[in-house]
Order: structure tokens, then sequence, then C-alpha cells
């Protein structure tokens, strides 16, 4: 089997409580996707993915990185932050769960579909998480 | 449809003035974003009461036809800012979601 080599890798990174800037990286994900040709059924999952990542780094988190890895037959979203750790995975993936707080909510975060879109849309999903950060593996075939 | 032939067939008030082509495959109600982003797609009339910037996000990610704020809300100047940028129609109604959406399905929006 010929093992499936990584082609170009964009990188961004996700500030804490950045509401204003927030979807940017998944925009820029989305033209790039859309330069290389790639069809717009899978650009869709991959903005649906990206975005809910993004906005997970900036609600729920101390802030971190999202990456877009580009291979022949798949795409692979990438999002580690720096903590504080999701509690119980279990619960995190179950639709409507939030801990967004109210404020947050107020402008239409925090409906509790950010995990379980990001696993609704993917192919392949493989969460883990500590007190030190949560990293997300997605992957999306071409 | 031109923008400002839905606008004036729905009374709203455009809140951009941009001259725009609008194709219509659907429309959806909804104020959390992560429901509208799994639920709208691409050339859909998004109707919310939602007026912060990140409405703009979703909208071009999903590549959302035009928004209709529903409810008079006041729209911010930054999410106005970004919707010029973007070349996305955004207007206003003094009506409810419902009633917007009512009009849309009388004009065989369906």
């Amino acid at each position: 089997m010929v093992m499936d080599s990584l082609i170009k890798r964009y990188s961004y990174t996700i500030t804490r409580n950045d509401f204003v800037t927030a979807g940017k990286s998944s925009s820029d994900i989305k033209g790039n996707l859309k330069a290389i040709g790639i069809d717009a059924k899978t650009i869709r999952k991959i903005a649906i993915i990206s975005y809910e990542a993004e906005m997970n780094i900036v609600i729920h988190s101390m802030g971190g990185k999202l990456h877009c890895d580009i291979y022949e037959e798949k795409i692979v979203i990438v999002c580690e932050d720096e903590g504080p750790g999701i509690p119980d995975i279990d619960k995190a993936m179950t639709e409507g769960f939030s801990t967004a707080p109210e404020n947050v909510r107020e402008l239409g975060f925090g409906a509790g579909m950010g995990l379980p879109n990001i696993k609704r849309y993917s192919d392949e999903f493989k969460i883990s998480s500590s007190d030190n950060g949560t990293i997300i593996v997605v992957t999306v075939l071409i | 449809m031109k923008n400002f032939e839905l606008a004036k067939k729905l009374d709203l008030e455009s809140l951009l003035e941009i001259d725009k082509d609008i194709k219509v495959e659907g429309v959806y109600v909804g104020d959390l974003l992560s429901v509208v982003m799994s639920k709208a797609k691409a050339d859909y009339i998004w109707i919310t009461i939602q007026t912060h910037i990140n409405v703009m996000a979703v909208a071009e990610l999903l590549d959302i036809s035009c928004i209709i704020v529903v409810e008079n809300m006041e729209v911010e100047a930054d999410t106005l800012q970004k919707a010029r940028e973007l070349g996305i129609p955004i207007f206003k109604s003094r009506e409810s979601a419902y009633q917007v959406a009512c009009k849309l399905n009388n004009m065989g929006i369906k």
C-alpha cells in the first residue's frame, strides 16, 4: 500500500475570545480549497468542520492552532488548543449540551452542536483531551 | 432576482447600496449559528435576528445569497462593513421571521 503523503499544510493561530475575526481561518481554508479545485460538497464539509473547530477554540480554550492538511485523497483538519481540556467528552459530544457562557449564547453561539457537527461531516473523527489541551483530528475523504 | 426587487416585494430596507442578482435555492430561518451552519446551503436566503459580525463569517462560508434581519434589529456597523467587503446583500424587516418566510412562500420560494 502506498502511503498518502502530505502535499500542503495551512496553519492558523486562533485567539481566545476573539469573536470579531473568528471565522477568518475557515474562510481562508475555503478559499485555498476552492483554488486547488476541490469540489463544492467537500468544501462545504470542511467549512463546517473548520468553523466549528475554530469557534470551539475561541469560546472554550485559552487559544490554539488550526491546521488544514491536504493529501492526495483526503483533507485533514487538526485542531489543538492550550487547555483547559474537556472534562467529559461523551457529554460534549451530545447534541444540545453546551458549557458556553450566557453572553456568548446571546450572539448565537453555544448551540451545543459544535462537536456533533464536526463528527457528522467527517469520515474519521478523533478527539483526545487533558488539562493541557484538546486535540481533534478530522478526516474528510476527497 | 435583483436585490432591490426582493426588497420591494418583501418590503425590506436594503442596508447596502449594492446591485446584485440574488439566486434563491432555498430559505433558512435560524439564530443559532452552528445549526444554521449545518442546515443552510449555498444560495439560500437566511432569515435571522442575529446581527453580530460573525453572522457574515457563516454567510460567507456557506455562500448564502443574502441575509434578512427581522424584528427591526439594529445591525452593527462592523457587520455592515463586512457585508460590503464580501458583497453579500443584507436587508432589514420590521416583520417577524415567520411573516417574512410566509411572504417568500407566497412568492413561490419553497
